[in-house]
């Protein structure tokens, strides 16, 4: 990062945090306080109640169609949800596309159960006043595949080029304070009041990350999907929302599980 | 205790008797509970939660292991964890000193039940987490702070 | 009627380690919506864990407990495969029993 954009990064997380900023090193005390907390807080998810929602909606009959979706094909064979979402994205012959897990639900509720994707994609993420089904059904997805190792493969020329994409993507600056992702995510020890930010460049770091979304976050008392992370972190490098389940989120999903490969699903998580 | 100087209390609190009457009037807990035991649930501060309580002043003891993170992420869910090895446990009580309504929760543990409990509370500041536990007819306390970087009262 | 608890419950050396989590907003009364409207208070306040008629743990809830809220305590005795009951009521009047196996 050169000087200038260190100082964009400073102001604009000032702006964000009021005031409340710090580029910590050797401060590890607070890091460690905190893990600790998150420590504490770990059992008892209450994204396992998402989890119940989404097996629920599965094996329940719904749409036009009446259908479950227990015949959906997640990459290992139609009805195979284990393990499915630690080899995600992935190519799709049928749609002839890489799919990350949304995109491919979204496919699996209109050709079995014969919903309109744009409905679904209307509210493809849960508010207080409402739960999505779609995210639902995502964490229940990705629940069935913890304690299993990440291994997104990039064999298939089209999964390599939304890896590579997806790479770009994450590079690429733009916006009011020319951000990149990479702005935020490619440096150690930045924090955000009291986020340390993950440093996707550090296997470790990305690991952790990436295995552990779908989480339930405190702060919104919600269970959220993976999709709503890249929308909130496009928010926060004041891009314009990405369209649900869009080529450039799933690309940008890719790059992120490549990075993750060889780590154990630990998701859904539970974050602050 | 004058119980009745109690009632008077409680009703001062404000809007508290209309809850105890719509608790009451469900027929959710009987009415001796209404009035008994779940008033310390509408006091303020610690010292009227105590009273409420027949709690005169409880010793600090460190046959109390009080379990709460130093830092809070999000006081929305804090978690803590009372153990005693005092003898005879029959009640845990957890308040946290600032939040509107100090008193969180009360525990009660029947014999072969053990004196250990853990939960999670809200804390819209930092603030003390509070342990009481009643043994053998007495009360003790154990207190710890705990600093909370996100306000929990917007839930 | 509430929506389903999850409950765990395993025997080791005789004692039961039950924990339980539960679905519930666990609404102050004091927070305000997206439309600044005051969300009313609800709560649950009673909580009751029962093994073979034996009432092995009774909770009272205010306010101050977490959304979702999560319990851990311990009994002496319960066998795997013997159920066990947990039941609460909020203040208004909603109820939820759910039952949970014991496992070894
Ligand atoms: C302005 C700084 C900023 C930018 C730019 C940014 N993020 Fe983030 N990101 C954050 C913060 C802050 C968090 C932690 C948020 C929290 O805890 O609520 C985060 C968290 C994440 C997480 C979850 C990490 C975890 O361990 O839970 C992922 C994944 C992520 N970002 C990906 C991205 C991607 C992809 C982009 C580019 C589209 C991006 N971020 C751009 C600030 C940023």
């Amino acid at each position: 990062m050169n000087t200038s954009n260190v100082k964009k990064l400073i102001l604009l997380l000032a702006l964000a945090t009021s005031g409340a900023v710090v580029a910590a090193e050797g401060d590890v005390s607070d890091s460690d306080r905190i893990a600790q907390y998150r420590e504490m807080i770990s059992d008892g998810n209450p994204a396992d109640f998402d989890e119940m929602r989404g097996e629920e909606l599965w094996k329940t009959a719904g749409g036009p169609k009446l259908a479950t979706l227990e015949k959906c094909d997640l990459g290992k064979g139609a009805g195979v949800v284990k393990g499915a979402y630690a080899e995600l994205p992935r190519y799709f012959k049928d749609t002839n596309k890489v799919q990350d897990l949304e995109s491919r639900l979204l496919t699996c509720m209109s050709t079995l159960q014969g919903s309109s994707a744009e409905a679904i994609a209307a509210q493809p993420f849960s508010t207080e006043k409402k739960p999505s089904d779609i995210s639902s059904l995502a964490t229940y997805v990705a629940g069935q595949s913890k304690g299993i190792k990440m291994a997104v493969s990039v064999k298939h020329p089209r999964e390599k080029e939304a890896f590579e994409i997806g790479k770009r993507i994450f590079n690429y600056r733009a916006g009011p304070y020319d951000f990149a992702c990479s702005t935020c995510h490619a440096t150690s020890n930045v924090r955000i009041r009291m986020q340390d930010l993950p440093n996707f460049n550090i296997r470790k770091d990305a690991q952790a990350a990436y295995t552990s979304w779908p989480a339930y976050r405190v702060s919104q008392g919600l269970t959220r999907s993976f999709q709503w992370r890249l929308n909130d972190c496009f928010r926060q490098q004041r891009f314009p929302e990405p369209k649900f389940a869009s080529e450039a989120t799933i690309d940008l999903t890719m790059f992120l599980a490549v990075s993750a490969n060889g780590a154990a699903f630990a998701g859904p998580g539970l974050k602050r | 205790m004058n119980i009745n100087m109690d009632r008077r209390k409680v009703l001062k609190a404000g809007g508290s008797a209309g809850l105890l009457a719509l608790f009451a009037s469900v027929g959710l807990i009987s009415p001796a509970l209404a009035e008994g035991d779940r008033k310390a649930f509408f006091a303020k501060s610690m010292d009227e939660a105590l009273s409420l309580m027949g709690v005169i002043v409880p010793e600090n003891s460190d046959a109390i292991k009080l379990t709460v993170p130093e830092i809070a992420e999000n006081g929305a869910v804090v978690p803590v964890s009372v153990v005693s090895t005092l003898p005879r446990v029959e009640q845990i009580s957890i308040f946290v000193d600032k939040n509107p309504n100090v008193l969180a929760a009360n525990f009660f543990m029947p014999g072969g039940t053990e004196s250990m409990i853990t939960t999670r509370v809200k804390m819209g500041q930092t603030a003390n987490v509070i342990a009481l536990v009643k043994a053998d007819g007495k009360f003790y306390r154990a207190s710890r702070e705990v600093k909370v970087t996100a306000g929990g009262c917007g839930g | 009627m509430g929506n389903p608890m999850k409950i765990r419950a395993a025997v080791k050396d005789g004692v039961t380690e039950v924990k339980i989590l539960m679905q519930h907003e666990m609404e102050t009364g004091m927070r305000k919506d997206a439309d600044g409207a005051l969300v009313p208070a609800w709560f649950i306040t009673d909580v009751k864990a029962q093994y073979q008629g034996r009432t092995v743990l009774e909770a009272q809830f205010g306010q101050s407990i977490s959304k979702n809220p999560y319990l851990v305590f311990r009994f002496q005795g319960g066998a795997a495969g013997e159920k066990l009951t947990v039941s609460w009521v909020d203040n208004k009047g909603d109820k939820r029993s759910d039952e949970a196996t014991i496992t070894a």
